[in-house]
Protein backbone atom coordinates (compact mmCIF):
# COMPACT_ATOMS: atom_id res chain seq x y z
CA UNK A 1 0.00 0.00 0.00
CA UNK A 2 2.78 2.36 0.88
CA UNK A 3 4.46 1.54 -2.37
CA UNK A 4 1.25 2.14 -4.25
CA UNK A 5 0.82 5.47 -2.51
CA UNK A 6 4.35 6.46 -3.37
CA UNK A 7 3.87 5.55 -7.00
CA UNK A 8 0.74 7.71 -7.09
CA UNK A 9 2.53 10.71 -5.61
CA UNK A 10 5.87 10.66 -7.30
CA UNK A 11 6.42 13.11 -10.10
CA UNK A 12 9.25 11.10 -11.53
CA UNK A 13 7.88 8.49 -13.89
CA UNK A 14 11.02 6.42 -13.65
CA UNK A 15 10.51 6.05 -9.92
CA UNK A 16 6.86 5.24 -10.48
CA UNK A 17 7.70 2.45 -12.88
CA UNK A 18 10.26 0.92 -10.53
CA UNK A 19 7.87 1.21 -7.60
CA UNK A 20 5.21 -0.49 -9.63
CA UNK A 21 7.61 -3.37 -10.30
CA UNK A 22 8.21 -3.73 -6.58
CA UNK A 23 4.48 -3.57 -5.97
CA UNK A 24 3.99 -6.46 -8.39
CA UNK A 25 6.65 -8.51 -6.67
CA UNK A 26 5.00 -7.87 -3.30
CA UNK A 27 1.63 -8.88 -4.63
CA UNK A 28 3.20 -12.02 -6.09
CA UNK A 29 4.38 -13.03 -2.62
CA UNK A 30 0.92 -12.18 -1.38
CA UNK A 31 -0.51 -14.67 -3.88
CA UNK A 32 1.79 -17.37 -2.54
CA UNK A 33 0.47 -16.73 0.94
CA UNK A 34 -3.05 -17.07 -0.42
CA UNK A 35 -2.23 -20.48 -1.97
CA UNK A 36 -2.27 -19.26 -5.55
CA UNK A 37 1.14 -20.50 -6.66
CA UNK A 38 0.36 -20.56 -10.39
CA UNK A 39 -0.77 -16.98 -10.24
CA UNK A 40 2.22 -15.90 -8.18
CA UNK A 41 4.61 -17.38 -10.71
CA UNK A 42 2.96 -15.49 -13.53
CA UNK A 43 2.72 -12.24 -11.64
CA UNK A 44 6.37 -12.37 -10.61
CA UNK A 45 7.56 -12.86 -14.17
CA UNK A 46 5.07 -10.48 -15.75
CA UNK A 47 4.68 -7.73 -13.20
CA UNK A 48 8.18 -7.47 -11.87
CA UNK A 49 9.90 -8.35 -15.11
CA UNK A 50 8.16 -7.77 -18.39
CA UNK A 51 5.88 -4.84 -17.66
CA UNK A 52 8.61 -2.95 -15.79
CA UNK A 53 10.91 -3.29 -18.77
CA UNK A 54 8.13 -2.18 -21.09
CA UNK A 55 7.46 0.89 -18.98
CA UNK A 56 11.15 1.69 -18.79
CA UNK A 57 11.61 1.41 -22.52
CA UNK A 58 8.62 3.68 -23.05
CA UNK A 59 10.12 6.16 -20.62
CA UNK A 60 13.45 6.03 -22.40
CA UNK A 61 11.64 7.50 -25.38
CA UNK A 62 9.17 9.82 -23.72
CA UNK A 63 11.34 11.17 -20.93
CA UNK A 64 10.66 10.55 -17.30
CA UNK A 65 9.57 13.88 -15.89
CA UNK A 66 5.96 14.78 -15.36
CA UNK A 67 5.49 18.42 -16.21
CA UNK A 68 4.56 20.19 -12.97
CA UNK A 69 1.19 21.88 -13.14
CA UNK A 70 -1.19 23.58 -10.74
CA UNK A 71 -3.54 21.31 -8.85
CA UNK A 72 -7.10 21.90 -9.96
CA UNK A 73 -9.12 18.98 -11.24
CA UNK A 74 -7.71 16.75 -8.53
CA UNK A 75 -10.37 17.80 -6.03
CA UNK A 76 -13.10 16.27 -8.13
CA UNK A 77 -11.07 13.12 -8.66
CA UNK A 78 -10.45 12.78 -4.94
CA UNK A 79 -14.13 13.32 -4.18
CA UNK A 80 -15.22 10.66 -6.66
CA UNK A 81 -12.61 8.20 -5.39
CA UNK A 82 -13.51 8.73 -1.75
CA UNK A 83 -17.24 8.42 -2.41
CA UNK A 84 -16.75 5.25 -4.37
CA UNK A 85 -14.49 3.95 -1.62
CA UNK A 86 -17.08 4.68 1.06
CA UNK A 87 -19.74 2.88 -0.96
CA UNK A 88 -17.47 -0.11 -1.44
CA UNK A 89 -16.50 -0.28 2.24
CA UNK A 90 -20.18 -0.20 3.11
CA UNK A 91 -20.69 -3.04 0.66
CA UNK A 92 -17.98 -5.18 2.25
CA UNK A 93 -19.85 -5.30 5.55
CA UNK A 94 -22.02 -8.05 4.08
CA UNK A 95 -19.14 -9.90 2.48
CA UNK A 96 -17.88 -13.19 3.90
CA UNK A 97 -14.76 -13.00 6.04
CA UNK A 98 -11.44 -13.92 4.47
CA UNK A 99 -10.76 -17.65 4.53
CA UNK A 100 -14.31 -18.47 5.53
CA UNK A 101 -14.99 -22.04 4.34
CA UNK A 102 -18.75 -21.34 4.23
CA UNK A 103 -18.49 -18.40 1.86
CA UNK A 104 -20.68 -18.73 -1.25
CA UNK A 105 -17.55 -18.92 -3.40
CA UNK A 106 -16.48 -22.10 -1.62
CA UNK A 107 -19.84 -23.78 -1.16
CA UNK A 108 -21.12 -23.29 -4.69
CA UNK A 109 -21.47 -26.72 -6.36
CA UNK A 110 -19.12 -25.80 -9.19
CA UNK A 111 -16.29 -25.00 -6.78
CA UNK A 112 -16.86 -28.27 -4.97
CA UNK A 113 -16.87 -30.04 -8.33
CA UNK A 114 -13.52 -28.60 -9.36
CA UNK A 115 -11.92 -29.53 -6.06
CA UNK A 116 -13.46 -32.91 -5.39
CA UNK A 117 -14.28 -34.38 -8.79
CA UNK A 118 -11.69 -32.91 -11.14
CA UNK A 119 -8.58 -34.66 -9.74
CA UNK A 120 -10.42 -37.99 -9.91
CA UNK A 121 -12.07 -37.36 -13.24
CA UNK A 122 -8.98 -36.08 -15.03
CA UNK A 123 -6.22 -37.81 -13.04
CA UNK A 124 -4.36 -34.51 -12.94
CA UNK A 125 -3.34 -33.39 -9.46
CA UNK A 126 -2.99 -29.70 -10.24
CA UNK A 127 -6.58 -28.48 -10.29
CA UNK A 128 -5.76 -25.23 -12.01
CA UNK A 129 -4.45 -26.84 -15.19
CA UNK A 130 -7.50 -28.91 -16.27
CA UNK A 131 -9.72 -26.07 -15.17
CA UNK A 132 -7.84 -23.72 -17.45
CA UNK A 133 -7.36 -25.94 -20.46
CA UNK A 134 -10.35 -28.24 -20.35
CA UNK A 135 -13.31 -27.04 -18.31
CA UNK A 136 -12.75 -23.47 -19.40
CA UNK A 137 -11.10 -24.31 -22.71
CA UNK A 138 -13.21 -21.90 -24.77
CA UNK A 139 -12.40 -19.06 -22.45
CA UNK A 140 -8.68 -19.79 -22.58
CA UNK A 141 -8.85 -19.96 -26.37
CA UNK A 142 -10.40 -16.52 -26.31
CA UNK A 143 -7.75 -15.17 -23.96
CA UNK A 144 -4.99 -16.56 -26.14
CA UNK A 145 -6.63 -14.83 -29.08
CA UNK A 146 -6.64 -11.57 -27.09
CA UNK A 147 -2.92 -11.92 -26.38
CA UNK A 148 -2.41 -12.69 -30.07
CA UNK A 149 -4.35 -9.60 -31.08
CA UNK A 150 -2.41 -7.40 -28.68
CA UNK A 151 0.85 -8.66 -30.15
CA UNK A 152 -0.35 -7.91 -33.66
CA UNK A 153 -1.56 -4.51 -32.48
CA UNK A 154 1.82 -3.55 -31.07
CA UNK A 155 3.50 -4.67 -34.27
CA UNK A 156 1.06 -2.65 -36.33
CA UNK A 157 1.48 0.46 -34.20
CA UNK A 158 5.22 0.69 -33.78
CA UNK A 159 6.73 -2.35 -35.47
CA UNK A 160 6.13 -1.93 -39.18
CA UNK A 161 6.95 1.75 -39.28
CA UNK A 162 10.46 1.15 -38.17
CA UNK A 163 11.01 -1.28 -41.00
CA UNK A 164 9.60 1.10 -43.59
CA UNK A 165 11.94 3.84 -42.42
CA UNK A 166 14.75 1.39 -42.93
CA UNK A 167 17.12 3.50 -40.89
CA UNK A 168 20.48 1.78 -40.95
CA UNK A 169 21.16 0.67 -37.46
CA UNK A 170 24.49 1.39 -35.92
CA UNK A 171 25.38 -0.44 -32.79
CA UNK A 172 25.20 2.61 -30.56
CA UNK A 173 28.37 3.49 -28.70
CA UNK A 174 26.25 3.96 -25.65
CA UNK A 175 25.28 0.31 -25.68
CA UNK A 176 28.87 -0.78 -25.90
CA UNK A 177 29.78 1.55 -23.11
CA UNK A 178 27.01 0.12 -21.02
CA UNK A 179 28.22 -3.38 -21.67
CA UNK A 180 31.73 -2.46 -20.72
CA UNK A 181 30.62 -0.88 -17.52
CA UNK A 182 28.44 -3.77 -16.49
CA UNK A 183 30.72 -6.62 -17.37
CA UNK A 184 30.04 -8.48 -14.13
CA UNK A 185 26.29 -8.20 -14.59
CA UNK A 186 26.56 -9.35 -18.16
CA UNK A 187 28.62 -12.43 -17.39
CA UNK A 188 26.59 -13.46 -14.38
CA UNK A 189 23.38 -12.77 -16.29
CA UNK A 190 24.46 -15.02 -19.13
CA UNK A 191 24.88 -17.91 -16.74
CA UNK A 192 21.29 -17.47 -15.65
CA UNK A 193 19.69 -17.59 -19.08
CA UNK A 194 19.96 -21.35 -19.71
CA UNK A 195 18.72 -22.03 -16.21
CA UNK A 196 15.67 -19.83 -16.75
CA UNK A 197 14.97 -21.40 -20.15
CA UNK A 198 15.25 -24.90 -18.72
CA UNK A 199 12.99 -23.92 -15.86
CA UNK A 200 10.44 -22.55 -18.32
CA UNK A 201 10.43 -25.86 -20.21
CA UNK A 202 9.94 -27.69 -16.95
CA UNK A 203 7.08 -25.40 -15.98
CA UNK A 204 5.54 -25.93 -19.40
CA UNK A 205 5.72 -29.71 -19.34
CA UNK A 206 5.04 -30.23 -15.67
CA UNK A 207 1.89 -28.14 -15.50
CA UNK A 208 -0.25 -31.22 -14.90
CA UNK A 209 1.48 -32.14 -11.66
CA UNK A 210 2.93 -29.02 -10.16
CA UNK A 211 2.25 -25.33 -10.56
CA UNK A 212 2.80 -24.46 -14.18
CA UNK A 213 1.35 -24.43 -17.65
CA UNK A 214 1.42 -22.51 -20.87
CA UNK A 215 0.88 -19.01 -19.54
CA UNK A 216 3.47 -19.31 -16.78
CA UNK A 217 6.05 -21.00 -19.00
CA UNK A 218 5.41 -18.45 -21.73
CA UNK A 219 6.16 -15.46 -19.56
CA UNK A 220 9.20 -17.11 -17.95
CA UNK A 221 10.58 -18.08 -21.34
CA UNK A 222 9.98 -14.57 -22.61
CA UNK A 223 11.68 -13.06 -19.58
CA UNK A 224 14.77 -15.17 -20.28
CA UNK A 225 14.83 -13.94 -23.87
CA UNK A 226 14.31 -10.43 -22.57
CA UNK A 227 17.29 -10.82 -20.25
CA UNK A 228 19.33 -11.98 -23.22
CA UNK A 229 18.21 -8.96 -25.19
CA UNK A 230 19.13 -6.63 -22.35
CA UNK A 231 22.56 -8.18 -22.00
CA UNK A 232 23.70 -8.35 -25.60
CA UNK A 233 21.65 -5.53 -27.07
CA UNK A 234 18.75 -5.66 -29.47
CA UNK A 235 20.84 -6.02 -32.63
CA UNK A 236 22.65 -9.12 -31.47
CA UNK A 237 19.47 -10.56 -30.02
CA UNK A 238 17.59 -10.13 -33.29
CA UNK A 239 20.31 -12.07 -35.06
CA UNK A 240 19.67 -15.05 -32.80
CA UNK A 241 15.92 -14.72 -32.43
CA UNK A 242 14.63 -13.59 -35.79
CA UNK A 243 11.60 -11.29 -35.55
CA UNK A 244 10.12 -13.03 -38.58
CA UNK A 245 10.26 -16.38 -36.85
CA UNK A 246 8.65 -14.84 -33.77
CA UNK A 247 5.84 -13.41 -35.85
CA UNK A 248 5.12 -16.85 -37.27
CA UNK A 249 5.27 -18.42 -33.83
CA UNK A 250 2.60 -16.02 -32.59
CA UNK A 251 0.21 -17.45 -35.13
CA UNK A 252 1.47 -21.02 -34.72
CA UNK A 253 0.54 -21.18 -31.06
CA UNK A 254 -3.01 -20.07 -31.65
CA UNK A 255 -3.20 -22.46 -34.59
CA UNK A 256 -2.14 -25.39 -32.42
CA UNK A 257 -4.89 -24.51 -29.98
CA UNK A 258 -7.54 -24.12 -32.65
CA UNK A 259 -6.47 -27.21 -34.56
CA UNK A 260 -6.66 -29.29 -31.40
CA UNK A 261 -10.24 -28.15 -31.16
CA UNK A 262 -10.92 -28.97 -34.82
CA UNK A 263 -9.27 -32.36 -34.43
CA UNK A 264 -11.65 -33.24 -31.64
CA UNK A 265 -14.55 -32.23 -33.88
CA UNK A 266 -13.22 -34.38 -36.71
CA UNK A 267 -12.90 -37.29 -34.34
CA UNK A 268 -16.56 -36.99 -33.51
CA UNK A 269 -16.48 -35.05 -30.27
CA UNK A 270 -17.45 -31.52 -29.40
CA UNK A 271 -15.02 -28.62 -30.00
CA UNK A 272 -12.13 -28.98 -27.52
CA UNK A 273 -13.57 -32.22 -26.13
CA UNK A 274 -10.22 -33.91 -25.67
CA UNK A 275 -11.59 -37.26 -24.59
CA UNK A 276 -11.90 -38.48 -28.17
CA UNK A 277 -8.21 -37.90 -28.94
CA UNK A 278 -7.09 -41.32 -27.72
CA UNK A 279 -8.72 -44.68 -27.02
CA UNK A 280 -8.54 -44.05 -23.33
CA UNK A 281 -10.51 -40.86 -22.55
CA UNK A 282 -8.13 -39.96 -19.74
CA UNK A 283 -5.14 -40.18 -22.08
CA UNK A 284 -6.99 -38.18 -24.68
CA UNK A 285 -7.63 -35.52 -22.09
CA UNK A 286 -3.98 -35.43 -21.12
CA UNK A 287 -2.83 -35.16 -24.75
CA UNK A 288 -5.36 -32.44 -25.40
CA UNK A 289 -4.33 -30.42 -22.39
CA UNK A 290 -0.64 -30.77 -23.23
CA UNK A 291 -1.25 -29.67 -26.83
CA UNK A 292 -3.35 -26.71 -25.79
CA UNK A 293 -0.88 -25.64 -23.13
CA UNK A 294 1.89 -25.89 -25.70
CA UNK A 295 -0.09 -23.65 -28.02
CA UNK A 296 -0.67 -21.13 -25.24
CA UNK A 297 3.00 -21.28 -24.25
CA UNK A 298 4.21 -20.63 -27.79
CA UNK A 299 1.85 -17.75 -28.39
CA UNK A 300 2.55 -16.10 -25.06
CA UNK A 301 6.32 -16.44 -25.46
CA UNK A 302 6.27 -15.14 -28.99
CA UNK A 303 3.91 -12.27 -28.29
CA UNK A 304 5.75 -11.01 -25.23
CA UNK A 305 9.17 -11.38 -26.84
CA UNK A 306 7.92 -9.62 -29.95
CA UNK A 307 6.49 -6.81 -27.87
CA UNK A 308 9.75 -6.36 -26.00
CA UNK A 309 11.83 -6.48 -29.17
CA UNK A 310 9.49 -4.06 -30.90
CA UNK A 311 9.79 -1.62 -28.03
CA UNK A 312 13.55 -1.98 -28.03
CA UNK A 313 13.62 -1.55 -31.78
CA UNK A 314 11.50 1.56 -31.55
CA UNK A 315 13.85 2.94 -28.95
CA UNK A 316 16.85 2.18 -31.13
CA UNK A 317 15.12 3.83 -34.05
CA UNK A 318 14.98 7.02 -32.03
CA UNK A 319 18.68 6.80 -31.19
CA UNK A 320 17.95 6.98 -27.53
CA UNK A 321 19.79 4.84 -25.07
CA UNK A 322 18.56 2.69 -22.31
CA UNK A 323 19.09 4.28 -18.97
CA UNK A 324 21.89 2.39 -17.24
CA UNK A 325 19.50 1.71 -14.42
CA UNK A 326 17.66 -0.75 -16.64
CA UNK A 327 20.30 -3.22 -15.59
CA UNK A 328 19.06 -2.99 -12.08
CA UNK A 329 15.81 -4.43 -13.31
CA UNK A 330 17.56 -7.42 -14.77
CA UNK A 331 18.27 -8.54 -11.26
CA UNK A 332 14.63 -8.12 -10.36
CA UNK A 333 13.65 -10.17 -13.35
CA UNK A 334 15.84 -13.03 -12.26
CA UNK A 335 14.46 -12.91 -8.80
CA UNK A 336 11.00 -12.92 -10.27
CA UNK A 337 11.53 -15.70 -12.73
CA UNK A 338 13.51 -18.06 -10.58
CA UNK B 1 -18.98 -9.41 13.98
CA UNK B 2 -15.27 -9.33 13.64
CA UNK B 3 -14.23 -6.59 11.29
CA UNK B 4 -10.70 -7.92 11.10
CA UNK B 5 -11.78 -10.55 8.59
CA UNK B 6 -12.72 -7.82 6.18
CA UNK B 7 -9.34 -6.20 5.98
CA UNK B 8 -8.49 -7.81 2.65
CA UNK B 9 -11.39 -6.02 1.02
CA UNK B 10 -10.30 -2.73 2.50
CA UNK B 11 -6.74 -3.12 1.34
CA UNK B 12 -8.11 -3.94 -2.06
CA UNK B 13 -10.42 -0.91 -2.04
CA UNK B 14 -7.63 1.47 -1.09
CA UNK B 15 -5.35 0.04 -3.76
CA UNK B 16 -8.04 0.11 -6.38
CA UNK B 17 -8.99 3.66 -5.60
CA UNK B 18 -5.39 4.86 -5.75
CA UNK B 19 -5.31 3.42 -9.23
CA UNK B 20 -8.66 4.97 -10.03
CA UNK B 21 -7.59 8.35 -8.70
CA UNK B 22 -4.43 8.21 -10.77
CA UNK B 23 -6.49 7.34 -13.81
CA UNK B 24 -8.76 10.32 -13.28
CA UNK B 25 -6.28 12.94 -12.23
CA UNK B 26 -3.03 12.17 -14.03
CA UNK B 27 -2.49 14.12 -17.21
CA UNK B 28 0.59 12.19 -18.12
CA UNK B 29 -0.36 9.20 -20.21
CA UNK B 30 2.30 6.85 -18.83
CA UNK B 31 1.06 7.66 -15.36
CA UNK B 32 -2.45 6.83 -16.45
CA UNK B 33 -1.24 3.43 -17.62
CA UNK B 34 0.45 2.87 -14.27
CA UNK B 35 -2.83 3.78 -12.57
CA UNK B 36 -4.69 1.34 -14.75
CA UNK B 37 -2.19 -1.37 -13.86
CA UNK B 38 -2.55 -0.61 -10.17
CA UNK B 39 -6.31 -0.90 -10.50
CA UNK B 40 -5.89 -4.18 -12.35
CA UNK B 41 -3.50 -5.72 -9.85
CA UNK B 42 -5.79 -4.80 -6.98
CA UNK B 43 -8.64 -6.63 -8.68
CA UNK B 44 -6.33 -9.65 -8.96
CA UNK B 45 -5.62 -9.41 -5.25
CA UNK B 46 -9.34 -9.25 -4.55
CA UNK B 47 -10.14 -12.32 -6.64
CA UNK B 48 -7.35 -14.40 -5.20
CA UNK B 49 -8.30 -13.44 -1.65
CA UNK B 50 -11.85 -14.70 -2.20
CA UNK B 51 -10.48 -18.10 -3.16
CA UNK B 52 -8.56 -18.56 0.07
CA UNK B 53 -9.92 -21.05 2.57
CA UNK B 54 -8.65 -20.95 6.13
CA UNK B 55 -6.26 -23.86 6.64
CA UNK B 56 -6.59 -24.75 2.98
CA UNK B 57 -3.72 -26.01 0.89
CA UNK B 58 -2.46 -25.11 -2.57
CA UNK B 59 -4.95 -26.64 -5.02
CA UNK B 60 -2.76 -29.51 -6.11
CA UNK B 61 -4.19 -32.84 -5.07
CA UNK B 62 -2.00 -34.66 -2.60
CA UNK B 63 -2.32 -37.49 -0.14
CA UNK B 64 -3.67 -36.61 3.23
CA UNK B 65 -4.88 -33.12 2.38
CA UNK B 66 -8.59 -32.46 2.69
CA UNK B 67 -9.03 -28.73 2.44
CA UNK B 68 -7.92 -26.90 -0.69
CA UNK B 69 -8.22 -23.29 -1.67
CA UNK B 70 -10.57 -22.61 -4.53
CA UNK B 71 -8.79 -23.07 -7.88
CA UNK B 72 -11.37 -21.17 -9.92
CA UNK B 73 -10.22 -17.62 -9.09
CA UNK B 74 -6.64 -18.72 -9.71
CA UNK B 75 -7.48 -19.82 -13.22
CA UNK B 76 -9.34 -16.63 -13.99
CA UNK B 77 -6.56 -14.41 -12.74
CA UNK B 78 -3.78 -16.41 -14.35
CA UNK B 79 -5.09 -15.64 -17.79
CA UNK B 80 -6.05 -12.12 -16.79
CA UNK B 81 -2.45 -11.27 -15.84
CA UNK B 82 -1.06 -12.28 -19.19
CA UNK B 83 -3.86 -10.56 -21.07
CA UNK B 84 -3.22 -7.56 -18.81
CA UNK B 85 0.43 -7.26 -19.75
CA UNK B 86 -0.41 -7.66 -23.41
CA UNK B 87 -2.95 -4.85 -23.25
CA UNK B 88 -0.55 -2.70 -21.22
CA UNK B 89 1.97 -3.15 -23.99
CA UNK B 90 -0.66 -2.09 -26.51
CA UNK B 91 -1.39 1.00 -24.43
CA UNK B 92 2.28 1.88 -24.14
CA UNK B 93 2.81 1.47 -27.84
CA UNK B 94 -0.11 3.83 -28.45
CA UNK B 95 1.67 6.30 -26.17
CA UNK B 96 4.84 5.92 -28.20
CA UNK B 97 2.92 6.70 -31.37
CA UNK B 98 1.33 9.73 -29.70
CA UNK B 99 4.78 10.88 -28.67
CA UNK B 100 5.92 10.51 -32.26
CA UNK B 101 3.01 12.45 -33.67
CA UNK B 102 2.58 15.16 -31.06
CA UNK B 103 5.95 15.29 -29.37
CA UNK B 104 4.34 15.09 -25.96
CA UNK B 105 2.60 12.60 -23.71
CA UNK B 106 0.78 15.16 -21.61
CA UNK B 107 -2.94 14.91 -22.20
CA UNK B 108 -3.69 18.63 -22.25
CA UNK B 109 -0.82 19.46 -24.61
CA UNK B 110 -2.07 16.84 -27.05
CA UNK B 111 -5.59 18.21 -26.76
CA UNK B 112 -4.31 21.73 -27.34
CA UNK B 113 -2.56 20.70 -30.54
CA UNK B 114 -5.75 19.07 -31.75
CA UNK B 115 -7.70 22.24 -31.10
CA UNK B 116 -5.12 24.39 -32.87
CA UNK B 117 -4.85 22.27 -35.96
Amino acid sequence: MTIAYASVRTKNLFEAAMLFGIFSLVSASFFVVLDAVDVAMTEAAVGAGVSTILMLSTLAVTGHKVRPRPVQRNVLAIAVSVLLGAALVYGTLDMPRIGDPDAPVQTHPIARHFIEVSPVETQIPNMVTPLLASYRGYDTLGETAVVFTAGIGVLALIGRRRRRDGTPVEAGEGVDAMQDRHRVLRIVGKQLIPAILLYACYVQAHGDFGPGGGFQAGVIFASALMLFMLLVGIDEAEKVIKPKVLEKLIALGLLIYGCTGLLTVLKGGAFLDYKVLAHDPIHGLHYGILAVELGVGITVTAVITTIIFTFAGHMRGRQKLVAPATDGTVVTTDGGAL
Amino acid sequence: MDFLGLYNYWVFIVLMLSGFYLLLSARNLVKKVIGLNLFQTSVFVFYISTGKVKGGAVPIAAEGVDVYSNPLPHTLILTAIVVGVASTALGLSLILRIKDEYGSIEEDEVDMQDVLS
